[in-house]
């Protein structure tokens, strides 16, 4: 019964007219998946007015794209996403689907499990084959455990995975794949969904947290609003982004688009630098999968060096100039 | 207004820890309301006063759960479900979502269904979309105020991650919510906690419940777990306590080499 399921979709996100970057994201993963199954590799777009980026999956590894170009899909509202999506995918009948969990994929993704009635494990934080059997990694508890999941006798398997955990390759712009368009198909045409406004709060031209490879993120020790200004100098010069914990968005210092952990966002860049930031659980659940971490902290029982992997215990306001002088003079050589 | 807010019992994540099998040391854990749901009780109870009508609560779980649900009443939800029974264990989110629409259609007519975003043991955020699609009634996530209700349509704001989104949705609908940044919780009162022990406690088994039983617990779920374990420890690395000049040079140094620093 489940042989008639073949190949890994994913499912693409535009988000502001671009491709999302965790979508390139799971398409180099997938990829590597699909080489190992011995498959291939589709991908699905919605949106409205698509044009050329249809071909940037195929850069990342991606066979087929399928668009499916309709004014509905604009802007994004959940329920007609999750229907659009739940009969293609019903009709594709991949082995395996890839959901980003952003909020929109942890939105619209979980309705299409519900809808074809299989199994869907979220936030997936690798995925693995095991003796031919598609093996999702996830935490749970906070963070304290993590567990291995699987699908047996449901298809497709569904996996929602956050930004940031797989990284892309290279783009190799001569590969060449399939790209076809979809008509979509809805059993229903009714929606009772509305977007009245879309507001940004990040600030204009400042970096996405969950898609900065570097993060310079503030606490209660930075002190103020002002004092993330130097924060944002040192992240500018690594072309990273500010982050910010709990207590630093509560006093008003930064947005809550800016928050990293459990009520906020979970990161997981190349090189997270904690600055005054002791490490509360909710904060390390958000960010301890970073791949170095760096913590500068006056309390030298902060538990944030506990998984840091350099540490300095002193006064932010004295140190963080230093690693921008540091950086600057690198940089000059 | 007929609203019923879905909630769960958790442990305090904050205090969980597990052996190297990947067992839960439940000892000296404390289980509390799932904070998500609170805050989607308290949201659901600022509703009713500005609307007036019912606010129910809802759980699916073991019987322990109901000190969980008894907070809910006492924070002055007037009513709740509570569906019991061996025939669940071991539902993942599919079958849970399942069983609970099944509730929900028995339960009555409700305007709006509420729910934490997610809960902090599982953290999946399935439920709240799932039983939507049960039900086939829309949905929003990431709901971080109930603006306002009018002509059978409600407006709410809903936080994605560079903003948020002021999303109208007709009635009813289902709303996954999450507590603002700033949200402080409300503690019950001694009055509310004595009125709670009067309110309506209703208890569901699976048979109190129509639906197709083969999609009730570990039968009815899709996804099973192979097992547990805890996370890859990250270990405490170098610190330097002086010589902030000398570390700065060092701690970029090292940073140059791993390579996530050009």
């Amino acid at each position: 019964m489940s042989d008639e399921y073949k190949g890994i979709l994913v499912v693409g996100e535009i988000y502001d007219g671009k491709i999302r970057p965790v979508t390139f994201q799971l398409v180099t993963k997938a990829r590597e998946l699909a080489d190992t199954l011995n498959t291939n590799l589709s991908v699905v777009l919605l949106g409205h007015n698509i044009g050329e980026m249809a071909k940037e999956p195929i850069y990342y590894g991606a066979d087929k794209v399928y668009i499916m170009d309709d004014k509905i899909f604009e802007p994004y509202v959940a329920e007609v996403y999750s229907r659009a999506l739940s009969k293609f995918i019903n009709n594709l009948k991949p082995e395996i689907v890839l959901i980003p969990a952003t909020h929109t994929g942890r939105e619209y993704g979980p309705r299409i499990a519900a809808a074809l009635q299989t199994g869907m494990t979220a936030d997936c934080t690798d995925l693995v084959i095991k003796n031919g059997r598609f093996v999702q990694v996830r935490p749970a508890y906070g963070g304290n455990i993590m567990g291995e999941i699987i699908t047996p006798n449901h298809r497709p398997q569904i996996s929602t995975v956050r930004p940031n955990v797989f990284k892309t390759k290279e783009p190799d712009k001569n590969r060449t794949g399939e790209i076809i368009q979809v008509k979509p198909e809805f059993d229903s045409i009714k929606i009772r969904t509305l977007i009245k406004e879309i507001v940004k709060t990040t600030v204009t031209g400042a970096k996405k947290l969950d898609e900065a490879k570097i993060i310079v993120s503030g606490g209660r020790g930075v002190g103020s609003k002002e004092g993330f200004e130097k924060l944002k100098e040192l992240a500018d010069l690594l072309g990273g982004a500010v982050g910010a914990s709990r207590v630093a968005v509560d006093l008003g210092w930064m947005p809550k688009s800016a928050q990293v952990g459990q009520s906020g966002i979970t990161v997981q860049p190349d090189l997270y630098i904690a600055c005054g930031i002791s490490g509360t659980i909710q904060h390390i659940v958000g960010m301890k999968d970073s791949k170095v971490i760096v913590a500068i902290n006056k309390d030298p029982n902060a538990p944030i060096f506990n998984i840091a992997d350099y540490g300095i215990v002193g006064d932010l306001h004295e140190i963080i100039p230093m690693f921008i002088e540091e950086i600057k003079r690198i940089k000059k050589k | 207004m007929n609203i019923l807010v879905l909630v769960k019992q958790v442990p305090d994540t904050s205090d969980v820890k597990f052996d190297e099998r990947g067992v839960m040391i439940r000892e000296g854990v404390q289980s509390i309301l799932n904070v998500f749901d609170q805050f989607a009780v308290e949201e659901a109870l600022r509703l009713k006063q500005k609307y007036g009508g019912e606010v129910s609560v809802m759980t699916l779980a073991p019987e322990q759960a109901k000190t969980a649900v008894q907070k809910c009443l006492a924070l002055g939800a007037d009513k709740a479900y509570h569906i019991s029974d061996r025939a669940f264990g071991g539902s993942d989110t599919l079958a849970t979502s399942y069983a609970l629409s099944l509730a929900i259609k028995k339960a009555g007519n409700f305007d709006l269904i509420m729910a934490g975003n997610q809960a902090t043991d599982g953290d999946t955020g399935h439920i709240g979309p799932q039983v939507a699609e049960w039900l086939g009634i829309p949905h929003v996530s990431y709901v971080e105020q109930v603006v306002s209700i009018d002509n059978g349509k409600a407006l709410v704001k809903s936080i994605l991650e560079d903003g948020y989104r002021m999303v109208e949705v007709e009635l009813p609908a289902l709303l996954a919510c999450l507590p603002p940044t700033n949200f402080e919780y409300t503690n019950p009162s001694m009055s509310g906690i004595i009125k709670a022990k009067s309110k309506p406690y209703i208890w569901w088994k699976a048979d109190d419940i129509d639906g197709d039983k083969s999609k009730f617990g570990l039968n009815g779920s899709p996804t099973r777990v192979l097992k547990m374990y805890p996370p890859p420890k990250r270990s405490r690395g170098t610190v330097f306590t002086e010589n902030y000049q000398d570390a700065v040079k060092k701690i970029v140094e090292a940073l140059m080499e791993k390579k996530v620093i050009e």
